[in-house]
């Protein structure tokens, strides 16, 4: 049975030397099989020709709708905007209430308190981000303080950037320390999701060593991107982050979820996600509990494809609610 | 017929998603294809080709015999003057054209080759026929410019090829008989085999939409005795076959003495090494295309694991999981990996082989697997525990069966996978460059992959070593074959 990440970082069982020092974590990380980008991109392609049809593809964006993480993410994001999207995850389909809701809503940590109170109610999760969001180029003190505000504000997830710098730059226990340091910020309560910015670490190899970082430190969630630069959530990357996350519960009995964000919009996108998870992490992670898509302008395709689906027409974009 | 792990909530289920049949359209019989026409044979003989997947009869095929094949040698002879003096951009145009054809009509010979051959539809939309354009598109871009292969100035052709091809790529080993011939300024007469002839006769037909004259491509279905005639012809200069090492011994037997110029590519046991420091997801994904595609029926499949002691059981472990998430079942569904055998007596062999395997000690093991009531099926099966000295470590079984044996240095690895009579094919798995090119250095086989398996390409030369054959398909010499030097 999948059980829930320890609650301090550090704690993987059987993994606890790796963590000791820097090099005793280089050596662990470094010695971690290496991902040939050929090979894995062409098993992602590959797992992308599924064919899902009819009852399987009712299933699947029914299970998409229910593990999106509605998000905004802007500058001018106001209250009323934030309501907005929080009556939307609730009820993503004006038109048919049977629709499920979506996983949670993620916002800056300053609309919180707003979006807690627009999901009020409903089991949709808020979800934070924080740690100076999207860049991480902060004070640990500073990034903790906007963890601890988040998690006050009533934050049932926390989205934490890495410190990418440190990790291109070899420091990884320093990186481990910091989540292990938020990790305890969020408390009990709040299930941390670890963002690696895969578009900056650039390398497959060095999303592989990432992932399992994280994991070690004690992440809920590991996740793909900000969905502020260039490169967000790709196939290939999230098919090796579902191998990291299965190899790691095989190895320690800890089970991990996955979050892909940023670039995915349309439903055939989502379905092939959810093809590459069903394959490689396996039925486990069917679940929002353990599988999220960050994304904004994917629930409104994947709303108008059940709608499709249901009455047989494509209806259009002025049968869906704008936000 | 989804091979679910045993523990699996099962949820998503794929729905079905099968391709339409009727974007073919198979008529109830074909004849001959000699001289730009179909024909039924001169003793009016005909044989049935079935669907291997539910032994449904799909068409009835005249059967060519000796003297059929002699008036086709005679058809492919007369049209040789004319076809091998048109300059090279005349013929190049033809290639083309008919390249063009088989792209445009792709859909609906892919859904032909999965009805004739039984392999899953998501092979032969995605592999056979992207290849087989590729090939005619590649060699055609070769008939203008064969005085810059290297083979002289003014290369000339060898006459009537006479091509004898097998059934596990029907289409696209016509494509690597055919295209360079054409593109040299030879004539052919191909016989493909007797359990697979219908994308030989949609081929025919596409000759006569590309307009190609009379004559330069002839079609002779049938058994062995139609080979046997066509490499025996007197008439036929060139001799080119893809096949088992036992009828490629009889068929250089046929040839020698003779001036006939011969190319053989025939058996293989390849071996594909895996060392403790290879990409493992990779190298579990190249271990499963190496030997499931296309149910292990191919001569250059990875049939011999050698992985590394160090990392055998995690290997094995992933390797395991991987192939319980195959899905085996009908073959023009989209989402079927592994299709049917394509024949009750290769599905013999292959199950004679597996039962040898281990009644001499080797340790079988396949994933939970339901296989169709009607049709040829085998589920794939690998053995662990397998020395040297095993059957199924040395004979190739040319069926979805993986045989497991370990390695402790590289010298050893070398040394087991070149211990065996054939050459074809290799793998090293190894994210140490230097590794992959002093083992390659010292692999006794015609193609050899690092970090992948299977990969084809119209511009790579392929062919054997030792019982593999001679001679190689494919790439700038693949038209030496095919030319008088």
């Amino acid at each position: 049975m999948p059980t829930t990440a320890p609650t301090s970082g550090g704690a993987a069982p059987g993994l606890t030397d790796v963590t000791a020092s820097d090099s005793a974590l280089r050596r662990f990380l470094h010695g971690l099989p290496g991902v040939d980008a050929v090979g894995l991109e062409a098993r992602a392609a590959s797992l992308g020709t599924r064919s899902i049809k009819t009852t399987a593809k009712a299933y699947a964006i029914d299970l998409a709708i229910s593990m999106v993480d509605l998000t905004t993410l802007e500058g001018a994001d106001t209250p009323g905007k934030v309501r907005a999207l929080g009556a939307k995850a609730v009820h993503p389909d004006p038109t048919d209430r049977g629709t499920p809701a979506t996983a949670a809503v993620c916002v800056y940590p300053d609309m919180v308190a707003v979006a807690k109170e627009a999901v009020a109610g409903s089991d949709v999760k808020v979800a934070s981000v924080a740690t100076a969001f999207p860049a991480g180029r902060a004070p640990l003190s500073v990034k903790l303080a906007d963890v601890r505000e988040a998690v006050a504000a009533g934050a049932d997830e926390i989205d934490m950037v890495i410190d990418r710098g440190a990790f291109l730059a070899g420091r990884y226990l320093k990186v481990y320390d910091e989540i292990v340091a938020v990790k305890e910020a969020c408390g009990t309560d709040a299930r941390l999701k670890v963002i690696f910015e895969t578009g900056e670490l650039s390398t497959y190899d060095n999303i592989r060593r990432a992932s399992w970082l994280g994991m070690l430190a004690g992440a809920d969630f590991i996740k793909t991107s900000t969905g502020k630069v260039a490169v967000n959530a790709t196939p290939a990357n999230t098919l090796l982050m579902l191998e990291a996350v299965r190899d790691f519960r095989a190895q320690t009995g800890v089970q991990v979820g996955v979050k892909p964000a940023g670039g995915i919009r349309t439903s055939k996108d989502a379905v092939k996600f959810l093809v590459l998870v069903n394959e490689t992490a396996g039925p486990d992670w069917l679940d929002n509990h353990w599988f999220r898509f960050g994304a904004s302008s994917l629930l409104n395709d994947l709303l108008m494809q059940r709608q499709k689906l249901a009455t047989g027409r494509y209806s259009g974009p002025d049968y869906v609610t704008v936000d | 017929m989804t091979m679910e792990n045993a523990h699996a909530t099962a949820a998503f289920e794929y729905a079905p998603a099968p391709e339409s049949r009727s974007v073919v359209d198979i008529a109830p019989s074909y004849g001959l294809f000699i001289d730009g026409e179909f024909a039924e044979a001169a003793d009016g003989k005909v044989f049935k080709t079935v669907s291997p997947s539910t032994e449904e009869v799909l068409s009835e095929v005249a059967q060519a015999g000796e003297a059929d094949v002699d008036r086709a040698v005679r058809a492919a002879r007369k049209a040789f003057g004319k076809w091998s003096a048109l300059p090279g951009s005349e013929r190049a145009k033809y290639l083309f054209r008919i390249a063009r054809i088989i792209q445009e009509r792709s859909r609906e010979l892919a859904v032909l080759e999965t009805l004739d051959n039984g392999k899953p539809i998501k092979e032969t939309r995605d592999a056979d026929l992207p290849l087989v354009a590729a090939h005619f598109f590649y060699y055609a871009g070769w008939a203008d410019k064969l005085e810059h292969a290297g083979f002289g100035a003014a290369p000339r052709p060898l006459g009537v090829a006479g091509q004898v091809i097998p059934w596990n790529f029907p289409l696209l080993m016509l494509a690597w008989k055919i295209a360079p011939a054409l593109a040299t300024g030879n004539t052919v007469v191909l016989k493909p085999a007797e359990t697979t002839p219908l994308s030989a006769l949609f081929f025919a037909d596409i000759c006569r939409q590309a307009g190609l004259p009379k004559g330069v491509v002839n079609i002779v279905p049938g058994y062995g005795d139609a080979g046997a005639a066509l490499v025996a012809h007197p008439d036929v200069n060139k001799v080119a076959f893809t096949g088992s090492t036992a009828v490629g011994k009889e068929i250089a037997r046929t040839v020698a003495g003779t001036r006939k110029k011969l190319t053989l590519e025939l058996g293989g046991k390849g071996a594909n090494i895996v060392f403790d420091d290879a990409p493992i997801d990779q190298a579990v994904e190249g271990i499963v295309t190496g030997i499931f595609f296309n149910q292990g029926q191919v001569c250059c499949a990875g049939s011999r694991l050698l992985v590394q002691e160090s990392v055998h059981d995690e290997l094995l472990d992933a390797l395991k999981r991987r192939l319980s998430t195959l899905r085996l079942g009908d073959p023009l569904d989209k989402n079927t990996d592994i299709g049917a055998i394509n024949s009750a007596e290769q599905l013999a062999r292959i199950t004679a082989l597996a039962e040898q395997g281990e009644a001499e000690g080797a340790e079988r093991w396949s994933p939970a697997c339901e296989l169709p009531a009607s049709g040829y099926w085998f589920a794939p099966t690998l053995f662990t525990n397998v020395t040297q000295a095993h059957t199924i470590a040395r004979d190739e079984i040319f069926g979805p069966v993986l045989s497991v044996l370990t390695f402790r240095t590289p010298d050893e690895a070398v040394a087991k996978a070149n211990n065996t009579p054939y050459g074809l094919s290799a793998g090293i798995w190894t994210e140490k460059g230097s590794r992959i090119l002093a083992v390659a250095n010292k692999l006794r086989a015609g193609v050899i992959w690092s970090n992948t398996f299977n990969k084809f390409d119209p511009t790579s030369p392929f062919g054997g070593y030792k019982e593999s054959g001679f001679g190689r398909e494919g790439g700038r010499h693949g038209l030496e074959a095919y030319l008088d030097v």
